[in-house]
């Protein structure tokens, strides 16, 4: 399956990507409302976990791995792997909020929400044409989205 | 090919799950000794809390079953195996010849013998019955007292807390959460719990449960010669290995089943997970059984794929718990409190006013275990120290113990490989 690579070497810490990803996950679809309202009001959140140290940084995000601890660690169904397209997806309306795919996940990967008694976790933006929408708004194509 | 699976908890959604990854044309037969499809069996707590319906406590999709092509029998309970002519039999009275078994039958509540404890209003709290019957009683008790400051002994007092019923909490150690927390892990959940009005009290339990003439219960008995009144008591003093079943077939059990590395237990053709199996475990490299949730799913999932005829060496569980008490979540993965801590060495951060609370094992140059309160957000990034056994380096340890886990930590190989492996256009 096509999964969202970060590449440290390129990433320049703009996080654009971040934008992008609470922009196209919020109710306005718009980049100044959704930052601007949507983010403090409604605790929209990026699925990225931004990560520097010095002059290196990368934006991490859901690796979708192939047995995932996550999964195995849902106590609510919430987190499952669908068989067809590989993706390992999220049901809001069944998370429970207990924290233990948080403490599963060795990637780092899922984030609790800042309002709610839910995660955020990359969902690869499946309803967005063109694949996520992170990769298309990198500017050094640090993001690629791509079968490895 | 036909798998037959005894039980329908987690580790047998996990079996359904790693055997169809790999074998998409035989037969599954899965025998559950419940009325219902797989469910969250922690999710028990939220409901009796009253914070989810009945509606959201299915595991899986309605169509799971059907579209993983599974025979599901509900309330049936198998009475033996026999491994000889590779049958299984229940108690509606058929035989279930088998190719491959799994033995996910989980674990039963442990009930010491409690003077006064036969009768009404004593329960268990480990199954969707349990939780509706202390439902249904909740409405018309005032009082009650949980056997077992545990995890479950815990949740089933803040969640009777919820329904309205006064509770006390007897726990016979020191201290709560001792087998799953540290001290001070434990110290900040029961102050968290008693801060509501839950009673919490250590070092003491049920002596005797004293009932009136017609047999209700009017209070409980304790250890230090007190008499807590209350007209229900949930004995939650912890689960023991279902094994009785395999025991009887004849195959290894210990503690609980005996499994190899692939699971298999010592009859061929016959493996066993979750709160059943005394498997792997990765930190401590023996074989033991830690009846928690993850652990069951992936010893199932594992169990599946190599019934499937994958060869694969399962990795061993992690210990691990994620449990919050109104509101304030508590983590504890790994080795927490290591028998020689002269042995280890411990990093602890401590705000008692803050509540929040850290505490890292090191074992020689690796993490073992942590425990983290209040302030989770960077759990995963410690679990991976511990999963991966990455060594650790001096700087890492300083960043660790600062609270600053992140992933430049990593031996860079292990970042390549997890975050940016070569691709094809490498």
């Amino acid at each position: 399956m096509k999964r969202v690579y970060p590449d440290k070497e390129y990433c320049i810490g703009c996080h654009l990507c971040e934008l992008a990803c609470i922009t196209v996950h919020s109710k306005s679809q718009d980049l100044i409302i959704a930052y601007t309202q949507e983010r403090l009001e409604d605790g929209l959140k990026a699925c990225k976990r931004f990560q520097e140290k010095g002059p290196t940084c990368v934006a991490l995000s859901c690796r979708h791995c192939d047995d995932p601890a996550c999964v195995a660690a849902c106590i609510s169904g919430a987190l499952q792997k669908d068989p067809e397209t590989g993706a390992t997806t999220y049901d809001i309306e069944k998370c429970v909020g207990c924290w233990s795919c948080l403490m599963a996940c060795p990637y780092g990967a899922i984030q609790r929400h800042p309002t709610l008694n839910k995660i955020v976790k990359c969902d690869l933006c499946r309803d967005r044409e063109g694949g996520p929408a992170c990769v298309a708004a990198c500017p050094n194509m640090a993001l690629k989205f791509e079968e490895r | 090919m036909t798998y037959v699976i005894i039980g329908n908890g987690v580790a047998s959604v996990g079996a359904i799950e790693g055997i169809r990854r790999l074998d998409h044309e035989g037969t599954i037969v899965v025998l559950g000794n419940e009325h219902v499809p797989a469910y969250g069996r922690p999710l028990i707590s939220y409901l009796l809390a009253g914070k989810i319906g009945p509606e959201r406590l299915n595991l899986r999709s309605d169509d799971f079953y059907r579209r993983m092509c599974v025979d599901l029998r509900l309330n049936t309970t198998a009475t033996a195996i026999d491994t000889k002519k590779k049958t299984v039999t229940t108690n509606k009275g058929e035989t279930i010849p088998y190719d491959r078994l799994l033995i996910a039958t989980g674990g039963v509540p442990f009930n010491p013998p409690i003077p006064g404890a036969d009768g009404s209003g004593v329960y268990n709290f480990t199954t969707l019955d349990h939780a509706q019957a202390l439902i249904a009683a909740a409405k018309k008790m005032k009082r009650a007292v949980v056997i077992g400051g545990g995890l479950i002994g815990l949740k089933a007092a803040e969640s009777l807390f919820d329904r309205g019923v006064d509770v006390t909490i007897l726990e016979l150690s020191s201290r709560v959460l001792s087998a799953a927390f540290d001290e001070n892990a434990g110290r900040l959940a029961a102050r968290r719990l008693a801060e509501t009005g839950i009673g919490v009290r250590c070092g003491v339990t049920a002596k005797e449960i004293h009932r009136d003439d017609k047999g209700g219960i009017i209070g409980v008995l304790t250890t230090d010669g007190m008499f807590v009144p209350c007209e229900a008591v949930v004995v939650a003093i912890g689960v023991v290995p279902n094994s009785k079943l395999a025991k009887d077939a004849g195959i290894k059990t210990d503690r609980g089943v005996q499994v190899d590395d692939s699971l298999q237990t010592s009859a061929k053709g016959v493996f066993a997970a979750g709160d059943v199996a005394q498997a792997r475990d990765m930190i401590t490299e023996d074989n033991r059984v830690v009846p928690i949730w993850p652990n069951a799913y992936n010893q199932g999932y594992y169990a599946g794929r190599n019934m499937a005829g994958a060869k694969e060496s399962y990795e061993g569980g992690l210990a691990m718990n994620s449990i919050s008490f109104y509101g304030l979540p508590t983590i504890s993965v790994g080795q927490v409190n290591p028998p020689k801590p002269e042995d280890y060495e411990i990093a602890i951060h401590l705000d008692e006013k803050r509540q929040i609370y850290r505490k890292l094992v090191f074992k020689d140059d690796r993490l073992i275990g942590y425990v983290l309160v209040g302030e989770i957000d960077n759990a995963g990034m410690y679990t991976s120290f511990i999963k991966f056994r990455m060594p650790i380096p001096a700087e890492t340890k300083r960043a660790l113990m600062h609270g600053e886990p992140g992933v430049f930590l990593w031996p860079e190989q292990v970042f390549d490989k997890t975050w940016n492996p070569a691709g094809a256009d490498k």
